[in-house]
C-alpha cells in the first residue's frame, strides 16, 4: 500500500518536471478519434521518437498538444505550467508539406520569423538578430542560401530551414513532426546532429518519426501509439517485437520485425 | 483636360476626391496582398456583394427619419453592417456545414446582391428621399462627391493602410504557416479576423468610388501585379500599395476630368494594363522571360546532344541541333564535326563519363544531385576531385581491356 503511494507520487513529480506532459488528450475528426485518451510523459534532457503506423495519430498528437487542432479533452503541461503560458520555451518544426514553397519570401525572413515574439510587432530588425538567424542557418549548413526564394530550395534544404527557425527561438523543448519525411541522406545527417547537440546542451527534442530502421540510432525513448498509447520508455525497454506488433499489428512483415533485429 | 486632371489642376474638390482615391488604392493594395497572400482572394468578392442591401436599407432607414437618405457615413455604417452579415454566413457556412467556401461564396455574394437589387428597386418607387446617385454605389462615380465624402474617405484609408503595417508580421506568418504561428502564441484565428476587418474596412470605403463590383478588383489585381516583381513579402507589400495607388490615381483623374465616365471601371483597367505590362515584362516571374529561358535552355540541350552524337560519330537529323553546332563552328553544313567541334564532343564525353562514375559513389552524392546531363563538372568538383575521378576512369579502362 505505502509502496504503491510513493511510486503514484514520483509519477507525479516525474510529470511536473516533465517538458511536455500530455494527460488523456483526445482528438476526433468528425466521429472517428484519431488519438484516444493518451497520456505521455516526456523525459527532460533525451530524444524522444514519437512512432506507430500510418494514421496512428502521431502528427495529431503533436498538433492538439499545440492547439493547433482543438482537441476535445486532455490538458498539456510543459515544464509543469500549461502551454499556453510555456510558448516561449517550444520550439515547433512543422511538416515541410504545410506551408506554399512559392510563398514570396526569402531563407533568411523565414529564419527571422522564429523572432518575431521577441520583435514584436513594430521592434525592428537590427544586425544582432540577422547575425543570429545567419548563425541559425549555418548550423544546419544553409549559410550560403540566405537570400535565396524558399522555391528553389530542395526538399531537404526547405527542412533544414525551418529547423533554423526553430533554432532562432532559442526555446527549450523542440517539437518535430517527420523531420526526415522526403529528405536526402545529407540532410538526415545534419538534422540529426544538430538535434543531437540540443539534446547534449540540455534541451529536449520530441520527434514524429516513421522510419523504424534508425530509431534506434537516433533516439534515446520511444513513444508508441496507435490512436492509443501502446507503450512508452526507453528504446531498450520499448523499442522491442511484442510493443511494435501490438502498435502496428500485422503490418509490420515477419521480415522487417527480423530486419530490425530485435531480440 | 485630362492633363489638368492628371495634375491635380481641376480644382480643390477634384484634387481631394483624386487624393483620396489614391489613399484608398494604396489601402487595398497593401491589404489585398495578405488577403491573396492567404489564398482568401474571392472572399472580399462576397464581401463587397453584401454591402448592397445595407446601403439600400440604411438610405430607406434615413428616409423614414426625415432626412434625405444621402448621408455618406450613414449609407457606409450600412454597408459595413451587412457586408460584417455576409462575411459571418460565409464563415460560418464553410466551417458549419459540408459547403466548400467557393460554394459558400457563390451563394452569400448572389443572395445578398439579389436582395440589394430589389431594395433599389423598391426605393425607386419611393418618392420621399433623393435616390438619385444611389447606383453610383454598382459602379463608383466622382462626380458631384462633396468635399467631406472625400476627407472620410481619405482619412479611413489612411487609417487602414497604418493598421496594416502595424500588423504586417502576423498577418504575413498567418498567411505563410498558420499552424507554425499557432504553435509560437499567435493568435491566427484573431489575425484572419483582422485581416477580414481590413478587407471590409477597404470595400466600404471604396463603395463610392470604385463601386460594390468592381472593388474586388482593387484588392486582387495589385497583388497578383506585384508578385511578379518581387520574391520578398515586404516588397510585395509596398510595389502592391504603389500600384494601387497609381491606379487609382489615375482612375479619379481621368473620371474628374470626364464626369460620364465611370470611376470603378477606368481604374480597373488602369491596373489591368499594369498587370498585362508586369506578365510580359517582369524580369524573373514574366511570361517573355520564361519564354527566353526556356528558348536558352532548349539550344544548350540540343549542342550538348549534338556534341554527344558528333563524340559517338551518330548522325545528327535534327535540323536546330545541326544549325547550333554550326553556328558555334563546331560542324559543317554536312554534319562533319571540325577540329574544335572533335575537341569539344570529346571533351563532353569525357564529362558525361566522370558525371555517371560520381553518380555511382555514394562520397560524391550531395555534387551527384546537380547532374542535369548540362553543367560542366569543373563547377561542381574541384580539379583534385576531378583527377581522382579521371584516374579511376583510367584504371577502369584498362581493366575492361
Amino acid at each position: 500500500m505505502t509502496l504503491e503511494l510513493a511510486s503514484s507520487k514520483e509519477t507525479v513529480t516525474a510529470r511536473a518536471d516533465s517538458p511536455f506532459a500530455v494527460r488523456g488528450l483526445t482528438v476526433s475528426y468528425g466521429q472517428k478519434p484519431a488519438v484516444f485518451s493518451v497520456d505521455m510523459t516526456v523525459e527532460p534532457g533525451k530524444m524522444t521518437a514519437i512512432i506507430g503506423p500510418n494514421g496512428a495519430g502521431k502528427s495529431t498528437l503533436l498538433k492538439a498538444a499545440l492547439g493547433i487542432l482543438t482537441p476535445l479533452a486532455g490538458t498539456v503541461t510543459v515544464y509543469g505550467k500549461p502551454v499556453e503560458e510555456q510558448r516561449h520555451r517550444i520550439a515547433y518544426v512543422p511538416q515541410r508539406a504545410s506551408v506554399d514553397w512559392d510563398f514570396p519570401t526569402r531563407v533568411i525572413d523565414v529564419v527571422l520569423m522564429g523572432l518575431y515574439p521577441q520583435l514584436g510587432l513594430l521592434g525592428r530588425v537590427r544586425p544582432v538578430h540577422r547575425a543570429r538567424a545567419n548563425d541559425c542557418l549555418a548550423r544546419v549548413g544553409m549559410e550560403d542560401f540566405a537570400t535565396r526564394q524558399i522555391g528553389q530550395l530542395s526538399g531537404g534544404q526547405q527542412q533544414r530551414v525551418f529547423l533554423a527557425r526553430a533554432l532562432a527561438q532559442g526555446a527549450d523543448l523542440y517539437l518535430l513532426d517527420e523531420p526526415f519525411a522526403g529528405v536526402d541522406a545529407a540532410t538526415e545527417k545534419a538534422i540529426i546532429a544538430v538535434l543531437k547537440s540540443l539534446r547534449d546542451a540540455g534541451k529536449t527534442v520530441v520527434a514524429v518519426h516513421h522510419d523504424l530502421s534508425t530509431v534506434a540510432e537516433y533516439f534515446d525513448n520511444v513513444f508508441l501509439i496507435n490512436t492509443h498509447r501502446v507503450a512508452e520508455g526507453s528504446v531498450a525497454e520499448v523499442f522491442q517485437a511484442n510493443h511494435l506488433q501490438d502498435a502496428y499489428g500485422g503490418r509490420l512483415a515477419g521480415a522487417q520485425m527480423d530486419a530490425l533485429r530485435l531480440s | 483636360m485630362i492633363w489638368d486632371a492628371l495634375s491635380l489642376q481641376l480644382g480643390y474638390n477634384a484634387t481631394l476626391v483624386t487624393l483620396g482615391a489614391t489613399l484608398l488604392g494604396m489601402a487595398a493594395g497593401v491589404g489585398g496582398t495578405f488577403l491573396f497572400l492567404r489564398k482568401r482572394a474571392l472572399v472580399s468578392d462576397a464581401i463587397s456583394h453584401a454591402t448592397l442591401p445595407g446601403v439600400a436599407l440604411a438610405f430607406m432607414g434615413m428616409v423614414a427619419l426625415g432626412g434625405d437618405g444621402r448621408n455618406l457615413i450613414g449609407l457606409l455604417t450600412g454597408a459595413a453592417l451587412s457586408a460584417a452579415a455576409g462575411l459571418l454566413l460565409v464563415s460560418w457556412l464553410s466551417n458549419r456545414t459540408r459547403l466548400a467556401e467557393d460554394a459558400a461564396i457563390g451563394s452569400v455574394l448572389s443572395v445578398f446582391f439579389g436582395l440589394g437589387i430589389v431594395l433599389l428597386t423598391v426605393i425607386q418607387t419611393m418618392s420621399a428621399g433623393r435616390q438619385a446617385g444611389l447606383e453610383d454605389f454598382l459602379l463608383g462615380s466622382t462626380a458631384g462627391m462633396l468635399r467631406n465624402d472625400a476627407l472620410v474617405i481619405a482619412v479611413a484609408a489612411a487609417l487602414t493602410l497604418a493598421l496594416v503595417l502595424l500588423l504586417r508580421r502576423p498577418l504575413t506568418l498567418a498567411s505563410f504557416d498558420p499552424e507554425y504561428g499557432t504553435a509560437i502564441g499567435q493568435n491566427v484565428p484573431r489575425t484572419d479576423l483582422a485581416m477580414m476587418g481590413l478587407v471590409l474596412a477597404v470595400t466600404v470605403v471604396g463603395l463610392k468610388i470604385v463601386g460594390l463590383i468592381l472593388i474586388v478588383a482593387l484588392l486582387i489585381i495589385p497583388p497578383v501585379t506585384a508578385r511578379f516583381w518581387s520574391e520578398r513579402t515586404d516588397h510585395v507589400v509596398l510595389i502592391s500599395g504603389a500600384l494601387g495607388g497609381i491606379a487609382a490615381y489615375v482612375g479619379a483623374a481621368l473620371s474628374a476630368a470626364q464626369p460620364n465616365l465611370p470611376t470603378g471601371p477606368i481604374i480597373v483597367l488602369v491596373g489591368f494594363a499594369l498587370f498585362a505590362l508586369s506578365l510580359l515584362l517582369a524580369p524573373q516571374r514574366g511570361a517573355l522571360s520564361a519564354l527566353l529561358r526556356h528558348r536558352r535552355y532548349q539550344r544548350r540541350v540540343h549542342l550538348r546532344q549534338g556534341l554527344l552524337a558528333l563524340a559517338h560519330g551518330q548522325p545528327i537529323y535534327e535540323q536546330l541541333t545541326l544549325r547550333l553546332l554550326r553556328a558555334e563552328g563546331y560542324a559543317l553544313p554536312d554534319g562533319v564535326p571540325t577540329k574544335t567541334g572533335r575537341g569539344r564532343a570529346a571533351k563532353a564525353l569525357r564529362d558525361e563519363t566522370r558525371w555517371q562514375l560520381i553518380r555511382r559513389d555514394p562520397a560524391y552524392e550531395v555534387a551527384a544531385q546537380q547532374y542535369d546531363g548540362l553543367t560542366p563538372i569543373e563547377t561542381v568538383l574541384t580539379a583534385d576531385q576531378i583527377r581522382d575521378i579521371d584516374s579511376r576512369i583510367d584504371m577502369r579502362g584498362k581493366g575492361g581491356a
